[in-house]
């Protein structure tokens, strides 16, 4: 078997913690080999005792000893991973899609992240800090009990020497940070090279069309997905440059290639 | 060891082990995560003659032991196919292929059939009248002994190479169909396709389906599977590839003692990619273990 395998991406990992940090949303730190996670934005899909098909998450962010996901309890099986424990295994398929090309973004990045759309904003902002370049983080959220990682984002500040980061929050019930959505919190930052984003359509949408190709952007796509690696074409988009396959083409998209 | 392979139409095959056609695309996203040349064969994505996007999404929907998909065949179209993706499949795969081909009308069948007998790799025609993501056409061929039978001798008669015909499981009788298939001219048989099944979102009281209907597969269906390979073996004399939630070597037996010749993977290539070597290192010590010599001599054991 050993001889015919060229490349293992269903691996086991092990839950290092699991906690909640808003209303329904979980942070997992896991162990285990991330050798096969090449860029920030790319998802793992984890396989669940009792259900069929996997959960497709984003990678937060990773490191040589493991990886962190950020997850919403949205049905019995993400329900079934907020009860896991410390020390349970994971089968997972790692290093799942494209992820953000960190290089192709200009020195001072706008990261959106709406939502459970959030988490693979962190590995990002750390990334393009690491490289040197200004990143501008908005947050967008139901509401107070929703928010999470604005102190994280913040503290990259502390964190990684000499870096450049801001963060504004938005909620649209006003109960923390501006009232209303992303878009409304982009005064003064007019002069961004260019964004990255990822959370629900209508929020990708009301970017893309507020930047209205004056500045490109890269944007991450969520869809049902099978298997997760491009065999069964259930999370098809249609792309300026043809069908692609969200999974495997993407999550992240151009915002020169997307119809929106 | 024993001897795991197998034959279909005086193909041989190193195994009877055949990645569906569906779930393994054209085989690229498969190669780079293990040998595909040890695969007994494969049969490549549903192809129309036209490139086709498929159904709006969401066309994913997860069951019990299973699954449903609503891709509504997605492909780029029968001329990339032989100009793109054969050329490529070359390139990495040495074993016989499988085409599958589908169709919306009795012309368009045959039109793509004609095609893919000049491709020299391609040792089978698997014709799917069994669709049930596409209302034209697909699943309406097979619903009917007649349309089936139109079906089947038109692709005979612009094709050289052997035509299994895909029947669908959403039929009164199975046997009559595959009997009419037969008469027509088909020297094989495949089946099952997956079953029409439907879920609801109950939180948002909609179906999650955005076509709202779509093909069910996975291990929840393998004992209807069984049980149609079973009737047919005894309604035909022409081979059998069944398929239907097969998981583990202990299903392709099970399957090959219905009356299958060789056994198609399908709904887990999707949760397990690697199921495929998986089962084919397995087939020869579970066959130690049971004491079969020769696994082609358990064809249709069941049947006494």
């Amino acid at each position: 078997m050993e001889d015919i395998i060229k490349k293992q991406i269903d691996q086991e990992l092990t839950i290092v913690s699991n906690e909640q940090i808003a209303d329904k949303v979980f942070k997992m730190r896991l162990k285990g080999d991330t050798s096969l996670l090449t860029a920030p934005g790319q998802f793992i899909n984890i396989k669940l005792t009792g259900f069929y098909l996997r959960r497709p998450i984003s990678v937060s962010d990773y490191d040589g000893e493991g990886l962190t996901i950020i997850y919403k309890v949205v049905g019995n099986g993400t329900d079934l991973l907020s009860t896991m424990k410390s020390g349970e295994k994971l089968m997972c398929l790692m290093g799942l899609g494209n992820g953000f090309d960190t290089k192709a973004c200009g020195n001072h990045v706008l990261l959106v992240g709406g939502g459970v759309g959030t988490p693979p904003m962190y590995g990002l902002a750390k990334e393009l800090l690491k490289q040197g370049k200004r990143v501008s983080v908005v947050l967008g959220f139901n509401s107070v009990t929703d928010v999470f990682y604005d102190h994280e984002f913040a503290a990259l500040k502390q964190e990684i020497p000499g870096s450049d980061i801001e963060v504004r929050v938005s909620t649209v019930d006003g109960s923390f940070g501006t009232k209303g959505f992303v878009t409304d919190c982009l005064t003064g930052l007019e002069d961004i090279t260019d964004y990255c984003a990822c959370g629900p359509m209508p929020m990708l949408k009301a970017l893309y069309k507020y930047y209205d190709g004056k500045k490109t952007g890269q944007l991450s796509f969520e869809e049902r997905m099978g298997c997760g690696f491009g065999a069964c074409v259930g999370c098809s988009i249609s792309t300026n440059s043809g069908f692609k396959k969200v999974c495997k083409d993407g999550p992240v998209f151009s915002s020169e290639d997307v119809l929106l | 060891m024993a001897d795991i392979s197998t034959e279909l139409s005086g193909i041989k095959l190193d195994n009877p082990i055949i990645p569906a056609s569906g779930t393994f695309g054209f085989g690229a996203e498969f190669k780079n995560l293990y040998d595909i040349n040890i695969l007994g064969s494969f049969s490549f994505k549903g192809t129309t003659k036209e490139p086709r996007f498929g159904n709006p999404t969401p066309r994913i929907a997860e069951c019990r032991e299973g699954m449903i998909n609503s891709v509504g065949l997605a492909n780029p179209g029968i001329d990339k196919v032989i100009s793109e993706e054969l050329p490529a499949l070359r390139e990495i795969f040495r074993k016989p292929i499988i085409a599958n081909i589908s169709g919306f009308s009795v012309d368009e069948y045959k039109y793509c059939c004609e095609r893919i007998n000049k491709e020299e790799q391609v040792e089978i025609i698997e014709v799917n009248i069994s669709c049930p993501n596409v209302h034209a056409g697909g699943m309406a061929f097979g619903t009917s002994p007649d349309a089936a039978a139109e079906v089947t001798a038109a692709v005979k008669s612009v094709t050289d190479k052997p035509v299994y015909m895909k029947l669908s499981p959403n039929v009164t009788s199975i046997t009559d169909i595959a009997k009419a298939c037969e008469a027509a001219g088909a020297d094989g048989i495949s089946l099952i396709n997956t079953l029409l099944g439907m879920r609801i979102d109950i939180r948002r009281g909609r179906p999650v389906i955005a076509n709202k209907m779509g093909g069910f597969s996975g291990p929840a269906i393998f004992p209807v599977a069984v049980r149609m390979v079973y009737q047919v073996y005894d309604a035909v004399n022409i081979p059998i590839i069944g398929m239907g939630g097969v998981s583990t070597a202990e299903d392709v037996i099970e399957m090959m003692m219905a009356g299958a010749s060789a056994v198609e993977i399908g709904a887990q290539n999707l949760v397990d990619p690697y199921v495929c070597p998986k089962i084919i290192e397995r087939l020869p010590v579970l066959c130690e273990e049971l004491g079969i010599k020769k696994l082609s001599n358990i064809i249709g054991k069941a049947h006494g």
